[in-house]
C-alpha cells in the first residue's frame, strides 16, 4: 500500500497516493492531475520550466519528492488566471507579446509573481536577477523584462 | 507567351484546394507546410490569406505541417517561410479569390471587375449581393491548378499584413493550456526510452534486464532490435529510471568516443576533406598589392532547445501514425519509410508544436524512436521523451569551423581579391537529404550512409553560406573543404555557415579599415554600391550615434558588422557596445534591418532581437565540449546566456513596404557575432579570433597587449 499525500494546488485540495514517495511534484502535477502548464525542461532543476510556488516561494518541481510538499499549498500558473480572468502578468505577457516558443513561459510567471509579491516595484535589474534561474533560449528576455515591470507597475495601482 | 512562373511551393502542391478551404459558414481553413516553432509563421500566414481573401482574421483557422493534409514545402527552415512560403499562400489566395468572384459575377450576371469582397462577403458596387464564400463554395471547384495569372493584391491596399498582429498561438502557452507534443496523451499509451548507441556503429554485447528492472521498481519491459534498445512502461518515471540504470547494465563494443582535441575548430584541418574552388583560382601575381592574411574559428554549437525533443506513434492495422515537433513532416515520412521498409502511403505524420529548435535538433530522431519502438506494439500508442543529458549527447552539433581570409588590398587601402577558405563538416545532415535517422543506425539492416555532401549554394550553401562578401571587390572566391568525418554529428544549426563566415568576413574588413587608418563604417560604405546595404549600414550608425574614429580602450568598445543573408534573403546591420574587464559584458545592440514586405513587424522585430541575444550566447559562451564522450550534458556544463547578461537593444526595419518579403530569421547570427568581435577588439586594442570570446582568451589577449 503506497503512502497518500495531501496537499492543495491553486487552492484545491488534492490528495495523492504515487508508487513511490519520491515522485518528484511535477509528474504528480502534469501525469496525475493533468496540469500541463508547468513543463518538463531538464529534470535537473536548472531550467526553470517546471517552477511552482510551494507556500507562495519560487521551486523547481522537477526533482522535489512529493512527501516534502505534504500539507504545503502549491500554486502553477494555471492558478494564476485564465483567458477570461487573466493575471495582471499574464496580460502583461500578452501586451507585450512576450515570448517566441513560450516553452519556459509559465515557469518564468511563476518566478515573476514571487519576485512582485516580496517587491513590489523592481527594477530591470531586479527582475533580470530574479529570472536567472529560468533559461529562456529563444531570446525573448528583454519582452519579458518589460512584462514583468508592466505588471508589477499594474499591480500597484489602488484600484487592484 | 509564356505561362506565368507560380512561387516554388505552389508550383510544387498547385491544387488551390490544398491551400485553402471553407468547412463551415463564416470559417476558412488555410493549410501552410511551414511550422510553428515559436517564430510567429502561422499568424503571419493568416494575415496573408486575411489580406488577400478579404476576411477577418479571426475566421481564420491554419492548418499546418500534416502529411494528410497540408501542402508539401519541405522543411520549415533556412528563412523561408515568407520568402518563399508565405508568397506561395499570398498568391493561392489571391487565385482562390479570383475564383470566387467569376463565380459571383455569373451569379449575379454582372461583371466581375464591378465586385468585390469585404470580410467574405461580396459587395457590387459597394453594396451587399447576399453572396459570400460560403453561399458560393458548393460551385467553385478549388481543386483546380493555380494559373499564376490571378491579380494579388497591391501593396498600397494592404489593412491586414504590414500591422502587428497578436500571436495566435502564445495565449495557450501563457495561460498553461496543453500546447506543446509534450502534453499530449493517447489512449493506452506508454513510455519508452531508448538506450543509445554510445556512438555510432558501436554494438551491444550484454544486457543485464534483472539488474535494470530492479531499478526501475515497476513494470518495464524491452523492446529490442538489433543495437536498437528501448524500456517501455506504464510509469515514466520508473522508464526514466531503468534508462538511467541501463547506462550501467548494458554493454557495448565498437564505441569511439570524440577526444578534447577533437573539440577544437583547428582539429579539422589535419582531416582528410573533399576540397573545390568556387570562383577563379587566385592570382600568383599580387605585385603592388598588400597581402593580409587571418584565420577565424568557431566551436562545435548545440541547438539547445529548452524542451527535450519528444515524439509520439501508434502503429495500428498497417499504418503508422507518428506526432512530431520536427521541421519537416513529409521529409520525415519518407526516412521514416526507408528506415522501416514501409510505403509512404502507410505512413501519417502530424506536426505537433514544440519549443524553438533553432534547426536540425533531435526531434526528427525521438519519432524515429517512437515509430521503431511502435511498430513492435502495434495497437499500443508509444511516447518517446529524451532525457535532459541524451539532448545534449546526441542531438546532432552545428559543425566547428575554419576559416582562413585572404586578400589583396591596393594603394587606397581597399580589397581588390579575396579568398575565402573554409574547414566544415556538414550543414545538411538532415533525414530528408538521406543521413540516418539516430535509431535506424541501430536496426539490424541500418541504411547505408549517404555521399558526403552540403546545402548547395543554389540554396545559400552549408559551410560557404554568407563566406562570400558582399562589397564591391573585383575578385572573389571560397575554397572549401568539406570534412566528412566528424567527431560528433553534425547538421543545420541557425545561420549554418552564415555565423562563422560573417564572424570572419566582417572582422576581417574592420582589420582592413584599421590598417587603411579608416573608421569601420566609412570604409564598409566606400566598398559598397548596393543601397539597401547602405542603408542599414548608416541606419545602425545613426541609431547608435556612431561617432567616427571614436577611440576605443579602457574597457569599452564599439563595432559595427553587416551581412545579407545568403547574399539574397535580408539585410541587417548590427552595433554592439560593451565593457571588458574580466568578462565582457554587452551595455546595449542597435540593429538596421531589412526584411523587404514584412507581413507582421512585431514578429519581425521578435525574430532579430531573439537572433541577436542567440548569438551573442553563442560568441561569448557556447562551446560543446568533448573528453572521453560529449561532456557538455546539460545547462552547467553549456551555460546560455542569462537574464542579467542580455543588453538592451533597439531595432529598426526600413523599406517594410516592398514587393518580395525577405527572410530574416536567421539574419543576425553573424553580423552579432562580428560586431562583438569587433567590439572587443576596439575595447582591449587586440583581436581575438577563436570563438567563443571566454573570460581566458580575453585575459590572454589581455596579457598579450
Amino acid at each position: 500500500m503506497s503512502a497518500k499525500f495531501d496537499f492543495s494546488v491553486n487552492g484545491k485540495a488534492v490528495s495523492v497516493s504515487p508508487a513511490s514517495e519520491e515522485t518528484p511534484l511535477l509528474a504528480i502535477l502534469r501525469g496525475v492531475l493533468g496540469l500541463m502548464g508547468t513543463r518538463f525542461g531538464c529534470g535537473l532543476e536548472q531550467c526553470g520550466c517546471c517552477m511552482v510556488l510551494i507556500d507562495g516561494s519560487p521551486e523547481k518541481s522537477c526533482a522535489k519528492p512529493v512527501w516534502s510538499v505534504a500539507g504545503k499549498k502549491i500554486t502553477t500558473v494555471e492558478g494564476l488566471g485564465t483567458a477570461e480572468r487573466p493575471h495582471p502578468l499574464q496580460q502583461a505577457f500578452l501586451d507585450e507579446q512576450a515570448g517566441q516558443c513560450g516553452y519556459c513561459l509559465s515557469g518564468i510567471i511563476i518566478t515573476a509573481k514571487a519576485l512582485i509579491d516580496r517587491n513590489p516595484q523592481p527594477t530591470r535589474a531586479e527582475i533580470a536577477e530574479a529570472l536567472d534561474g529560468n533559461i529562456c533560449r529563444c531570446g525573448s528576455h528583454n519582452r519579458i523584462l518589460r512584462a514583468v515591470a508592466k505588471a508589477a507597475a499594474a499591480m500597484r495601482e489602488p484600484s487592484r | 507567351m509564356n505561362a506565368p512562373v507560380l512561387p516554388g511551393p505552389l508550383n510544387d502542391n498547385p491544387s488551390l484546394a490544398r491551400w485553402v478551404s471553407f468547412p463551415s459558414q463564416g470559417k476558412v481553413t488555410v493549410c501552410t507546410g511551414r511550422v510553428e516553432f515559436g517564430q510567429g509563421v502561422l499568424t503571419a500566414m493568416a494575415q496573408i490569406a486575411a489580406e488577400e481573401l478579404d476576411v477577418a482574421m479571426e475566421r481564420i483557422a491554419v492548418s499546418s505541417g500534416d502529411t494528410e493534409l497540408t501542402p508539401n514545402e519541405g522543411y520549415t527552415a533556412g528563412s523561408m517561410s515568407m520568402q518563399a512560403g508565405g508568397v506561395a499562400l499570398r498568391q493561392a489566395c489571391a487565385e482562390v479569390r479570383s475564383a470566387f468572384l467569376a463565380q459571383a459575377a455569373k451569379v449575379l450576371g454582372c461583371k466581375a471587375s464591378e465586385l468585390s469582397i469585404r470580410d467574405g462577403s461580396v459587395l457590387r458596387n459597394g453594396a451587399s449581393t447576399g453572396q459570400d464564400y460560403w453561399t458560393l463554395n458548393g460551385a467553385v471547384d478549388l481543386t483546380v491548378k493555380a494559373s499564376g495569372l490571378a491579380p494579388r493584391k497591391p501593396v498600397a491596399d494592404f489593412k491586414t499584413i504590414g500591422t502587428s498582429r497578436a500571436r495566435l498561438d502564445l495565449p495557450g502557452k501563457i495561460f498553461g493550456t496543453p500546447s506543446f507534443i509534450h502534453d499530449m496523451k493517447l489512449d493506452g499509451m506508454k513510455h519508452a526510452r531508448v538506450v543509445r548507441q554510445p556512438s555510432r556503429g558501436a554494438k551491444i554485447t550484454s544486457v543485464d534486464e534483472a539488474a535494470i528492472r530492479r531499478v526501475a521498481k515497476a513494470p518495464i519491459s524491452f523492446v529490442r532490435s538489433g543495437n536498437f534498445l528501448a524500456i517501455v512502461g506504464d510509469n515514466e518515471g520508473a522508464v526514466v529510471a531503468a534508462a538511467v540504470a541501463a547506462l550501467d547494465h548494458v554493454t557495448w563494443q565498437n564505441v569511439e568516443a570524440p577526444t578534447p582535441t577533437q573539440q577544437e575548430a583547428a582539429w579539422l584541418l589535419q582531416r582528410p576533406a573533399l576540397d573545390r574552388i568556387i570562383g577563379a583560382p587566385e592570382a600568383a601575381d599580387a605585385q603592388g598589392r598588400q597581402r593580409f592574411e587571418a584565420t577565424y574559428t568557431k566551436p562545435y554549437l548545440a541547438h539547445a532547445s529548452i524542451s527535450p525533443s519528444c515524439g509520439l506513434a501508434l502503429y495500428d492495422d498497417g499504418h503508422l501514425t507518428v506526432w512530431t515537433h520536427c521541421q519537416g513532416v513529409f521529409p520525415l515520412r519518407g526516412a521514416l519509410s526507408r528506415t522501416l521498409k514501409l510505403d509512404p502511403a502507410a505512413i501519417t505524420v502530424h506536426h505537433v508544436q514544440g519549443a524553438g529548435c533553432y534547426g536540425h535538433n533531435g526531434a526528427d530522431d525521438a519519432a524515429a524512436d517512437a515509430a521503431i519502438t511502435a511498430m513492435q506494439m502495434p495497437g499500443t500508442p508509444v511516447r518517446v521523451c529524451w532525457r535532459r543529458v541524451e539532448e545534449f549527447v546526441y542531438e546532432p552539433k552545428g559543425s566547428a569551423m575554419v576559416v582562413k581570409v585572404r586578400a589583396l588590398v591596393d594603394e587606397a587601402g581597399k580589397p581588390t581579391d579575396w579568398t575565402a577558405e573554409i574547414w566544415s563538416g556538414t550543414h545538411q545532415g538532415r533525414p530528408g537529404g538521406g543521413a540516418p535517422l539516430l535509431g535506424g543506425e541501430a536496426l539490424p539492416d541500418p541504411l547505408p550512409l549517404p555521399a558526403p555532401s552540403d546545402v548547395p549554394e543554389a540554396n545559400g550553401g552549408g559551410a560557404t553560406r554568407n563566406a562570400e562578401p558582399l562589397y564591391d571587390i573585383p575578385a572573389k572566391r571560397i575554397i572549401h573543404h568539406l570534412v566528412p568525418e566528424t567527431p560528433v554529428r553534425v547538421s543545420s544549426l541557425r545561420g549554418l555557415g552564415a555565423m562563422a563566415n560573417v564572424f570572419a568576413l566582417e572582422c576581417c574588413i574592420d582589420e582592413l579599415g584599421e590598417r587603411a587608418g579608416q573608421d569601420p563604417v566609412a570604409y564598409r560604405l566606400s566598398i559598397t554600391a548596393d543601397p539597401r546595404a547602405r542603408a542599414v549600414i548608416e541606419k545602425a550608425a545613426a541609431m547608435a550615434n556612431w561617432k567616427a574614429a571614436e577611440a576605443g580602450g579602457a574597457g569599452h568598445g564599439r563595432g559595427i558588422a553587416f551581412a545579407r543573408y545568403k547574399n539574397k534573403a535580408g539585410y541587417a546591420a548590427v552595433v554592439v557596445a560593451l565593457d571588458v574587464d574580466e568578462e565582457i559584458r554587452l551595455r546595449h545592440v542597435w540593429c538596421a534591418a531589412d526584411a523587404g514586405l514584412v507581413v507582421n513587424p512585431d514578429g519581425v522585430l521578435n525574430q532579430i532581437e531573439g537572433g541577436i541575444i542567440q548569438s551573442a550566447s553563442w560568441v561569448l559562451k557556447e562551446q560543446v565540449r568533448f573528453d572521453s564522450g560529449v561532456t557538455s550534458l546539460d545547462w552547467e556544463t553549456y551555460p546560455v546566456l542569462k537574464f542579467s547578461e542580455v543588453p538592451e537593444i533597439d531595432i529598426e526595419l526600413v523599406n517594410t513596404k516592398d514587393e518580395a518579403p525577405l527572410g530574416i530569421g536567421e539574419v543576425t547570427a553573424g553580423p552579432t557575432a562580428a560586431a562583438i568581435g569587433n567590439a572587443v577588439s576596439h575595447a582591449l586594442g587586440t583581436r581575438i579570433r577563436d570563438l567563443p570570446l571566454t573570460r581566458e582568451r580575453t585575459m590572454a589577449a589581455l596579457l598579450k597587449e
